[in-house]
């Protein structure tokens, strides 16, 4: 008999026994309708963030140009309007517009804030004087903005303005390297971004599916069976194959989407790193930023026996990843600080910190030491939860125990045989 | 396949072929026992001895410490101080693939196959899959689930998903098995069938450890057993040794009530003479055994219509050992118990 067992299998290595754990869990998710809402999961926030852009850009097309109100002599006026015209082909059109608000005779004083107060023509601010000496009146914020152009079509208006425009050969370069930072910041932020909505969505899957693996009883057999980081590791693995794969059918999804739509999707500034090398650490951060948040969750998860004990117990975690994720982007920009530094060494914003760093810096061996350090922190955070689950969790058996429960946590008053 | 459950047996102990002997290596050994929680001490002390091949019942009350006894053996949690010794190894999980665990609380994945969950439970213990699911389809066909093979276990009820998840805990054919509790929830049919698959797999060899609060279970099926109350272990032996705890008792009816073969009789005899003249005699059995006392009832022609000596039951050697009170809480346990008995 005992040679029949040596026949077909023996002892696992915790390695082998989160293995078996893994193939169920990844199996069992990959063929449910999770699955399916999971890959549509960031079509919602493409959608949401489309329907916003897109009605903000209607607002801003329908959005009225400034127009000052002018109130001189009609030659002074005239003289105005006309500077205005010959400047505005070299200013980009950034020049206000102007309407006549009253002709003055000479000498006769406007009440330029009696006829704002009154609300005379929708003006945002009134310009009087004469065109030596003009006086702009309006709110605060409007006059000291326009002052400076107003300076400039007086000058052109009394004859102190330019006589000629030299003809600007343009030499054009691909960009410089302030275009170049900051678009290396934006895409160090949507790297984030990205990285900070996968791994909560992720997260909270892994949690959903211990939760439900307690409520199918099933919790204790795995216990008993293999070691509890074994469990740990498997469903971690599990969800992150399954994330992988859902990744791959984004990036295809993405792909299609390019070759149909090309110039007209918005482009990114290409990382320090280059692309390929940024792709393939974001992979690696998002799965060391998944295991590091999907540890804590499953801690969390094995003290929680019910759905409402899981929300109340992981919104804390949840708003604390928010938080940290802030902090990983503000670090981001103060490149070579100490608060750089801590983003990049605290365990759960290590990742956000190190792919932002990879769109700013060329540099590759603070990524090899801060994937290490992840991987340490991984194991330390699987292992904890896995003897917090054996101290918190197996406390007591069946009907009894759980009828004596104290509210939560696992905790029992009363002890079932 | 493969696990052999030889030939259904009649219940009782005098069918039991008598396994143990005092050299027999140990499947479990347990010294000082103690697990605490939130303060309160659930297991106080407990040492246990399960020889390899035996049945071994751990008999308590609900509450008594039996399922956390059973998870500190199987590795599940730790004892707070102790020792513990499961095949010979001190860290049960090294041997994992070697035990096969049914809990009190069963539980399969609800979308997977019948076959399937039983190689998946397999697998945890080291079993190939593929050679899981052959076995897990053969064990079906065995047990008369062989229609349900493909089923859902969300689509089998109650009683055939408890069925396979007890195929899924022999299915790599452990040297170990332990069951909490495994009556409970079984109506007579499956009890009985369950007395069976327990009484094969000790034939095998296989040690069989399984706590339960229903006396009849323990005493008809177990070569030894620990009476557990409150934390504490007040037994653990052999089944004849627990009821040794009582002296039998001998059962005489006579039809003289008097003479010189009175003498012979125990001072505290209980007598009473019933409708039909003859006289009944009741007394613990004397320490120089039944021998004298029948010479002396003959020589002394004192008419003997029957003499029977009747040794204690488990429930009585359980109360002599545990007390009235944990006995109590066994009935009442027993009483609230779905069981169909």
């Amino acid at each position: 008999m005992a040679d029949a067992r040596k026949d077909v299998g023996g002892r696992l290595s915790t390695l082998r026994a989160a293995m078996v754990i893994m193939r169920r869990d990844f199996t069992a998710i990959l063929f449910s309708r999770s699955f399916l809402f999971f890959l549509l999961g960031p079509l919602f926030p493409v959608l949401v963030g489309v329907m916003a852009g897109s009605i903000g850009s209607h607002i801003n097309q329908g959005g009225e140009r400034a127009v000052l109100g002018i109130a001189m002599t009609a030659r002074d006026a005239h003289a105005m309007i006309a500077a205005a015209r010959v400047l505005a082909p070299h200013t980009n059109g950034d020049l206000p517009d102007f309407v006549v608000v009253k002709q003055l005779r000479p000498g006769e004083r406007f009440d330029a804030p009696g006829a704002l107060k009154e609300g005379a023509g929708n003006l945002a601010a009134i310009v009087s004087g004469t065109p030596a000496n003009p006086v702009l009146t309006g709110p605060a914020a409007t006059i000291s903005g326009w002052a400076g152009e107003l300076s400039l079509i007086a000058a052109q208006a009394i004859g102190h303005g330019a006589t000629s425009f030299p003809p600007i050969k343009l030499a054009a370069t691909v960009t410089s390297h302030t275009d170049i930072h900051h678009g290396q910041i934006l895409t160090a932020q949507a790297g984030q971004t990205l990285l900070f909505l996968l791994t909560m969505l992720l997260a909270g899957m892994v949690l959903s599916n211990l939760v439900e693996e307690k409520s199918n009883k099933i919790i204790e057999v795995l216990a008993a069976a293999i070691p509890m980081d074994a469990v740990f590791l498997g469903k971690l693995f599990a969800m992150l194959g399954m994330s992988l794969v859902g990744i791959c059918v984004w990036a295809a999804a993405g792909e299609a989407l390019i070759l149909t739509m090309g110039d007209a999707l918005p482009s990114l500034q290409e990382p320090a790193v280059g692309w390929p090398l940024f792709i393939g650490l974001g992979v690696l951060y998002f799965a060391m930023g998944y295991l590091l948040l999907g540890s804590l969750f499953l801690a969390i998860g094995s003290l929680a026996a019910t759905v409402r004990e899981v929300q109340t117990l992981s919104m804390p975690v949840t708003m604390m990843q928010l938080l940290i994720f802030f902090f990983a982007s503000y670090a981001m920009a103060k490149p070579g600080s100490a608060v750089e530094l801590l983003a990049a060494i605290i365990p759960l914003s290590s990742p956000f910190a190190m792919l932002a760093r990879a769109a700013v810096s060329p540099a590759l061996w603070p990524h090899v030491l801060a994937l290490c350090w992840q991987m340490a922190c991984v194991a330390l955070f699987v292992r904890v939860g896995a003897a917090v689950f054996r101290t918190r969790v197996m406390q007591s058996g069946g009907a009894a125990g759980r009828s004596a429960r104290r509210g939560g946590f696992g905790r029992h008053k009363r002890l079932r045989a | 396949m493969m696990v052999d459950l030889g030939e259904w047996r009649v219940a009782g102990n005098a069918e039991l072929p008598k396994r143990l002997t005092p050299t027999r290596p140990l499947a479990i050994e347990a010294q000082g026992l103690v697990k605490r929680f939130d303060g309160a001490v659930a297991v106080d002390g407990v040492n246990l001895s399960v020889p390899e091949g035996s049945i071994y019942g751990i008999l308590g009350p609900n509450g008594a410490g039996k399922t956390t006894t059973l998870r500190m053996i199987l590795g599940i949690i730790d004892p707070d101080s102790g020792l513990r010794r499961v095949l010979g190894h001190e860290r049960p999980h090294e041997v994992a693939h070697l035990i096969g665990y049914l809990p009190e609380e069963r539980g399969l994945y609800p979308a997977m196959k019948a076959y399937d969950a039983i190689a998946f439970l397999g697998a945890l213990r080291g079993l190939p899959l593929a050679e899981g699911r052959r076995r897990g389809r053969a064990l079906l066909e065995e047990y008369g689930l062989g229609y349900a093979a493909d089923r859902q276990i969300r689509q089998l009820s109650k009683g055939m998903a408890q069925q396979v998840q007890l195929l899924g805990t022999l299915v790599h054919e452990p040297r170990l098995v332990i069951f909490d509790e495994p009556f409970s929830g079984l109506d007579a049919l499956n009890q009985g069938k369950l007395e069976t698959v327990i009484r094969a797999l000790a034939a095998k060899g296989t040690t069989v450890i399984f706590s339960t609060h229903v006396i009849s279970h323990a005493e008809r099926l177990c070569d030894e057993v620990a009476i557990i109350a409150g934390g504490k272990v007040p037994f653990a032996g052999p089944v004849d040794v627990a009821r040794d705890h009582i002296a039998a008792q001998v059962r005489l009816e006579t039809r003289l009530a008097d003479g010189a073969w009175r003498a012979a009789l125990p001072a505290g005899a209980h007598h009473e003479r019933k409708a039909g003249g003859n006289n009944h005699w009741q007394f613990p059995l004397p320490e120089s055994g039944v021998e004298p006392l029948l010479r002396a009832l003959i020589e002394g022609d004192a008419g003997i219509v029957s003499l029977s000596i009747e040794r204690a039951g488990l429930h009585d050697a359980f109360v002599a050992i545990a007390g009235e009170a944990a006995a109590q809480a066994l009935l009442h346990g027993q009483g609230n118990s779905e069981e169909v008995r």
